[in-house]
């Protein structure tokens, strides 16, 4: 109504100027009235804006940071920093940096840091940290020329890697986690390289992820059709009762899935002794179908399943069913009328489903780690592992950033097609 | 949903093999969730059915891991059940405490969600609100962004913060979790909403607030409940977020499965389980009410 207004005031000749009773122009007012209705829209989201920018956003912003920025070291070894900054790569490691070293030494075990510096070189070189603590314990003894007498004490300090990796870390920001999490180091000569292929875990991690998740989706969908379908074709006296057959595990706690899960497929669980007692497998080999991948899918299959029937009961619900009959009745047998007529409608629903359950399922963590076993993990229990047991959380910010870049590019995805405004639940 | 009378005969098998494999999976959807039912009356600390609980031998069936998630960590749970001993139950019982836990952070934390996030759907249902996709992302980013990438997050805001092993982190971070429900939920209510009553509300005289809560708010009620009640169940069975910061004063049930599940697999989980299959039925049947009632005001169903 207001570009109307406007296009009229700015091309028609305007003999008399509209005005409202206060004397305003009409264009200015409803311009006014515009500007208001936006704020007060605005200032309705704005709390929760700012309540989810604390709560969330700010949050992950500190986890990107924390993915780039390790001060474990640095700030616990000031005379290397200066010496790593006069001398450029590649100069020999002489008298002046062991003394250096043996400076930072005596103050990390002063303010007792040498463990916390120590961990952050380990987690480039590998059994680096007893060399700080055993080193550090013993400083106070020793006597310049430092070279000569921390090399008394160890002969692991010479090794240019090491040398290496102190220099990389004397700074607080780094991409050596993001190398790390994708499966590359560095040499002694700063190059970026490939690690040793057994120890290259993360990148088939995420593949392992990408695979599983896609395992699940296509389940979820070869499961979730004909269900979806029954559902949309029933009276809806009739599939609003068989809805509760979707609804209700969808509103069950996960944990108690999980748990049922384990129930059903631990070795002396429900299933095998189902399968035992009708004869189909003996007593002695009974079935592995938890804490390996296998437990993970059907776990997994069962939780995400509602997100895939939903959204495809949505879109089979609006198909007109006398599309079919036409097409039965100018004589296609029933496969060529679902394959031609039906399944092409269906595909906006397939699409949200398999779009939702893949998100869903690539950042999936408490099923993985209760019945996954050591290779049903997925890439989530990594990042889990490093913030609770291996405490590196860098590596940990940095695989979780990159899980959350590809769960981004799948959302963006998800809201170009589906559009996050037609998300349904129930 | 019968056979057309044209069918041919394969194509009726096959109608009826659809029926059959429907069958099947809704099997698949609903039996692991009853099972636990009967085995957390087992008498036998097995995860599996006994013989007597086949042959419906009452001696296979007993209360005991109910009565186990009463008197485990009480100080004294031998003594006879007098007023001291429910005392002493509800003040020592670990599992009676985390469900202390789990009600007043799913309280607080419902509260929080379902009042910010209803007034955010209102102005995101507005015609004029600017950036209004940008803003729904954002939002709704909680329910996509993988629950072990926000736990990370926030463990590191809240240990800089302070916020860490406290009531106040545990209630907005579960705030932050429900308030996708709450949006979705109201937006939806309020896709048929008729903004002429507004309109018409305030030109027979009455002030904003009139307005919101005689016009506004019976209308959209329903579709607040069940985002409310969303935001509920979210806070209820998260458990991530609790295990990264929480301290030991707020655990909650969940947590408490995890470590049971984790560490001495009991049949007592079996029994916290079943309680909350039954929560979540009652919770179930409230939102499938309310949805009917919002349709039937609405005048999109018959029923």
């Amino acid at each position: 109504m207001s570009d109307a207004t406007m296009d009229a005031s700015l091309n028609g000749p305007e003999p008399t100027q509209l005005k409202t009773a206060d004397g305003l122009p009409l264009k200015v007012a409803l311009a006014k009235s515009q500007a208001r209705a936006k704020r007060r829209a605005f200032l309705l989201v704005a709390p929760l804006f700012l309540f989810v920018l604390i709560t969330f956003v700010v949050p992950i912003g500190q986890m990107l940071l924390q993915s780039v920025y390790n001060d474990g070291f640095s700030k616990n070894a000031p005379a290397l920093g200066q010496w790593f900054d006069a001398h450029p790569l590649g100069s020999p490691i002489d008298e002046s940096a062991y003394a250096a070293l043996a400076s930072d030494l005596k103050q990390m075990k002063e303010n007792r840091t040498q463990g916390e510096a120590g961990t952050r070189i380990n987690y480039d070189v590998a059994g680096t940290r007893s060399l700080f603590t055993s080193t550090a314990r013993k400083i106070e003894r020793l006597e310049p020329p430092w070279k000569e007498a921390i090399l008394g004490v160890d002969e692991g300090w010479s090794d240019p890697n090491l040398w290496r990796a102190m220099r990389s870390a004397s700074s607080p920001y780094t991409v050596d986690f993001y190398l790390a999490a994708m499966d590359h180091t560095r040499d002694k000569d700063n190059n970026i390289v490939p690690v040793d292929p057994q120890r290259a875990i993360y990148g088939k991690l995420f593949t392992r992820t990408a695979i599983l998740s896609l395992v699940i989706t296509v389940l979820c969908m070869i499961l979730a059709f004909p269900i979806a379908h029954l559902l949309a074709s029933l009276p809806l006296a009739k599939s609003n009762l068989l809805m509760i057959f979707v609804l209700l595990p969808f509103w069950t706690s996960l944990l108690v899935r999980t748990t049922s899960w384990m129930v059903l497929l631990q070795q002396q669980g429900v299933i095998n002794d189902l399968l035992v007692w009708s004869g189909l497998i003996g007593n002695d080999n009974r079935l592995e179908m938890m804490y390996n991948q296998t437990g993970t899918i059907v776990a997994m299959t069962h939780i995400l399943l509602p997100f895939m029937v939903l959204p495809l009961y949505s879109v089979m619900r609006t198909i007109p069913p006398s599309y079919v009959r036409a097409a039965r009745s100018l004589g296609a047998t029933s496969w060529t009328a679902f394959r031609r007529i039906y399944l092409p409608q269906t595909l906006p629903g397939i699409g949200a489903g398999a779009l939702l359950v893949f998100i869903l399922s690539v950042g999936y963590y408490i099923t993985p780690a209760l019945v996954g076993g050591a290779d049903g993990q997925l890439i989530s229990n990594m990042i889990a592992f490093h913030m609770q047991k291996s405490l590196n959380w860098s590596l940990a910010a940095a695989l979780a950033s990159m899980l959350l870049g590809g769960v981004i590019i799948l959302y963006w995805l998800y809201d170009r097609l589906v559009g996050i405004d037609n998300m349904k639940l129930g | 949903m019968a056979v057309p009378a044209y069918a041919s005969p394969l194509e009726r098998t096959w109608h009826y093999a659809y029926l059959v494999i429907c069958g099947l999976i809704f099997f698949f959807l609903i039996a692991p969730i009853v099972v636990i039912i009967p085995l957390s009356f087992n008498a036998e600390p097995y995860f599996t059915f006994t013989e007597k609980m086949l042959s419906f031998d009452p001696s296979g069936y007993s209360m005991r891991w109910y009565d186990m998630l009463l008197t485990f960590g009480m100080q004294e749970p031998q003594v006879e059940r007098s007023w001291s001993w429910w005392m002493d139950a509800w003040q020592h019982s670990t599992w009676i405490d985390v469900a202390k836990n789990s009600i007043i952070i799913g309280f607080f934390s419902t509260i929080l969600a379902t009042v910010l996030g209803t007034l955010a759907a209102l102005g995101l249902s507005r015609p004029e609100m600017p950036f209004r996709r940008a803003i729904m992302a954002v939002l709704i980013s909680p329910m996509i962004v993988p629950i072990i990438i926000t736990a990370t997050g926030l463990f590191f805001f809240y240990s800089k913060t302070g916020l860490a092993h406290s009531y106040p982190g545990i209630i907005m971070a579960h705030a932050t979790l429900g308030i996708p429900f709450v949006i979705i939920t109201v937006t939806a209510t309020l896709v048929g909403f008729d903004h002429s009553l507004t309109r018409a509300a305030q030109n027979l005289g009455a002030d904003p607030r009139t307005t919101f809560f005689k016009i506004v708010m019976p209308l959209i009620l329903p579709g607040v409940v069940s985002g409310a009640l969303f935001a509920f169940v979210t806070s209820f069975d998260e458990v991530v977020v609790v295990l990264f910061v929480a301290g030991y004063d707020q655990q909650t049930i969940p947590r408490q499965m995890w470590n049971g599940i984790r560490e001495q697999i009991s049949p007592a989980i079996l029994a916290v389980a079943t309680i909350l299959v039954f929560v979540s039925i009652a919770l179930l049947t409230t939102v499938e009410l309310l949805r009917r009632r919002s349709e039937r005001l609405r005048g999109m169903s018959p029923g």
